[in-house]
């Protein structure tokens, strides 16, 4: 942008510290982000084809649109972005540097004339002897100042917060340590999903984008998995998994997961992310023979042919979990002994009566239905976790003291000219002035009172 | 009428007064009318901070679930940091149009749905109520900024084409604007950093991932983007008024987009039917 003549390493060092720099590549990853956010990522090819085409989804891919966060023109912004900022800190750096190592301890006649905050006062009382007051009031009021000899002058300086000067690089800091964590983790970790059916076992996990399974080294098995739902309605409110961690055929490590409450084991996290159905289920049902009211109850599966007395057969055609609002349902179908199947029929698990009023030979009433579950596992391998958090939290440390405190100085100098002593103060804060500005006026009044105390 | 339907009014016919007495002072100059839209602001924050309170007890988690409740916790959050900066400004302008972005946003509340559904079990969690609470605070600090940048321009107009309408009287000075609108972005930054963060720990004890580049995430940080942008701008190439100005009303526009917008229009784990317990 800068660097018109890149030929020169200066322009090319200049280019990279730029502010301007940082401002378009800021932006730039900002407005490259929408593609991602309208287009869905990750996506399988026939979902781009069916709604966009083709020949855009062939257009998609040579721009890298459909991963495009970890495309190499994406990777290659946030690489720039990185270089702008670790260039920018090593320019500035030494300044701020000089702060803390050379602080300026004795104030130029231009300090006491151009500072904002500046005042002056005369007595007759002695350099000497009115040096230590000042010096005390700006201890207990401000902070402890430095006291300076200069040709008989003499010179206090004192400041508060110059931490605050390095909240910007700390800031700057935290972003590189967080890329960096980000880094680690995508070098020497992994995501990785599984399935394990209660009171089975596994020890490998399958990748998000890849085929061969990892060996975990070894083996978690689900003891049990269990779902509550909301009152009334089949809207989960939890669900948790009873996981064992068996390594060389001891169990080493036992924890009931839920959403929000994961397992981790030798780096490796299992996190609760879904369930479902595994395998077939059974019924259980209970069904009256309407002529001898005796009763009958029946072990099911789905398709599964049952025999009732006088030759009749039965099966579970069907189930739901939610039959309208009717909660659980199973659809049957009674066989007669001719082998003609009469037409189906719905009962209902929460109203066992329902099927009495159907008449016929049989009524039926549906007890329960036991599914045996898989629990879904997200698996994720993450060395550089930690480094993210820990950039994170300079990150909240640097914006904060970059933003809310300030580096504030102040200087006394107390000089005799002609029998009088004059008493010059300036002060500046490099940041939140007008809060500042406050301040000084109370000390400024401290201060003159002080004086005229003994004068 | 519910506990909720009477709160709501209360809370509504406070803003609104506030932002008559506030609009009142500003055209006719009478200072007891603004102290008084003040005292009126704090009630009615009050009362919706009770409100917030017995909603949490009753649906045992931070109501910000659908966007009946997300508007009126944003109007609220508005609100209290106007007070806060209040403290020190004392600007009836920002006043008249805090209060009146807040009887909007409690207006757009009131027509919203309310059903309370029940959540998704990812939302039981202790860094919801931190998540959301910095994201709104957030919102609010750059909706100061937004205000201020806006009032900035009008007044800038006025200066340039010397044609000084009655308003201009009323609006503070560029000077005054050009600082609100720093201290609030001063204020909105870190607040939007912290709930990014936030929200990536609670994805990552989630999910297992502190960043997957879902809409909301991706929208909001590039807000974070823009922002950091016109800090750089102001912090280190000193840009000031105008400029600044421009870009916090750009800034805004991402961010209103990063709090509806995602919700509404794009899909992903922070759209209301996610949070629900629809997949």
């Amino acid at each position: 942008m800068n660097a018109k003549n890149t030929s020169s390493p200066d322009h090319i060092w200049d280019f990279f510290c730029s502010l301007k720099l940082t401002i378009f590549t800021l932006l730039a990853l900002s407005v490259t982000s929408i593609i991602g956010t309208v287009l869905q990522q990750g996506k399988p090819a026939e979902e781009y084809i069916r709604e966009y085409g083709q020949a855009n989804y062939e257009l998609f891919k040579k721009l890298h649109f459909i991963d495009m966060y970890n495309s190499w023109w994406f990777v290659a912004l946030l690489g720039l972005f990185s270089v702008n900022l670790i260039c920018c800190s090593i320019k500035n750096f030494p300044r701020v540097w000089k702060f803390v190592t050379q602080p300026l301890l004795v104030a130029g006649d231009g300090t006491f004339k151009n500072s904002a905050n500046k005042a002056q006062f005369t007595s007759k009382e002695s350099a000497k002897s009115l040096a230590p007051r000042l010096s005390e009031v700006l201890k207990s009021a401000f902070a402890k100042p430095t006291l300076t000899d200069v040709d008989g002058s003499l010179n206090l300086f004192a400041q508060k917060g110059i931490y605050s000067r390095f909240g910007a690089y700390m800031t700057h800091l935290s972003i590189l340590v967080i890329m960096a964590g980000a880094m680690i983790g995508t070098i020497w970790g992994y995501k990785a999903y599984v399935n394990v059916v209660e009171g089975t076992q596994t020890s490998q996990v399958w990748p998000r984008n890849g085929s061969q399974p990892i060996d975990l080294g070894f083996s978690v098995r689900c003891d049990d998995f269990d779902v509550t739902y909301y009152a009334g309605t089949t809207r989960p409110r939890d669900y948790t998994s009873d996981l064992v961690v068996i390594e060389n055929g001891q169990e080493v490590l036992k924890k009931t997961i839920e959403v929000n409450d994961p397992l981790t084991y030798k780096g490796i996290t299992f996190y609760q992310s879904s369930y479902g159905p595994a395998g077939n289920g059974s019924f259980e049902i209970e069904v009256t023979d309407n002529k001898s009211k005796e009763k009958l109850a029946v072990n099911s599966a789905k398709g599964q042919k049952n025999a009732l007395p006088n030759g009749f057969f039965f099966s579970v055609d069907d189930f739901t979990t939610s039959y309208d609002s009717f909660g659980p349902a199973a659809k049957l179908s009674v066989v007669d002994p001719d082998g003609t199947r009469r037409s189906p029929f719905i009962i209902l698990q929460n109203h066992p009566e329902f099927d009495e009023r159907r008449g016929g030979d049989f009524s039926f009433a549906l007890k329960g239905f036991k599914e045996p579950q898989y629990t879904g596992l997200q698996v994720a391998k993450d060395p550089g976790v930690w480094t993210v958090w820990v950039g994170c939290f300079l990150m909240i440390f640097g914006s904060m003291s970059a933003f809310f405190f300030s580096h504030r100085r102040i200087w006394i100098r107390i000089s005799e000219e002609n029998g009088k002593t004059q008493v010059q103060l300036a002060a500046s804060a490099h940041r939140n002035q007008a809060a500042f500005a406050f301040k000084f006026e109370e000390l400024q009044k401290q201060i003159e009172a002080t004086i005229e105390n003994k004068a | 009428m519910s506990t909720h339907t009477i709160l709501f009014k209360i809370i509504l016919i406070c803003y609104l007064v506030a932002t008559v007495l506030y609009l009142i002072q500003v055209v006719g100059r009478k200072d007891k009318l603004g102290q008084i839209a003040r005292f009126s602001l704090l009630g009615g924050a009050l009362v919706q901070l009770v409100g917030f309170i017995i909603e949490f007890i009753q649906v045992g988690h931070t109501p910000v679930t659908n966007l009946h409740q997300s508007l009126s916790f944003s109007a609220w959050c508005l609100v209290a940091l106007f007070l806060f900066f209040d403290l020190r400004y004392r600007l009836s302008v920002m006043g008249a149009f805090t209060s009146a972005l807040a009887v909007i946003t409690m207006f757009g509340s009131g027509i919203a749905p309310r059903a309370v559904e029940p959540l998704s079990p990812i939302l039981n969690s202790w860094w919801f109520p931190l998540h959301v609470s910095f994201a709104f605070l957030g919102y609010a600090a750059f909706a100061l900024a937004f205000g201020a940048g806006v009032m900035y321009l009008l007044q800038d107009r006025m200066l340039k084409s010397k044609h000084f309408s009655g308003l201009y009287y009323r609006l503070p000075s560029l000077d005054t604007l050009d600082s609100i609108n720093y201290r609030a972005l001063s204020y909105g930054f870190p607040l939007m950093t912290l709930c990014i963060i936030t929200g990536a720990a609670w994805a990552e004890s989630v999910w297992g991932t502190y960043w997957s580049w879902d809409p909301k995430e991706t929208w909001a940080l590039m807000t974070w983007f823009v922002y950091a942008a016109l800090l750089h701008g102001r912090l280190s190439i000193g840009w000031r008024g105008r400029r600044a100005a421009i870009f916090a009303i750009i800034g805004f526009g991402c961010l209103l987009f990063t709090f509806l917008g995602v919700n509404l229009l794009l899909n992903g784990m922070h759209t209301f039917d996610a949070l629900n317990g629809h997949p």
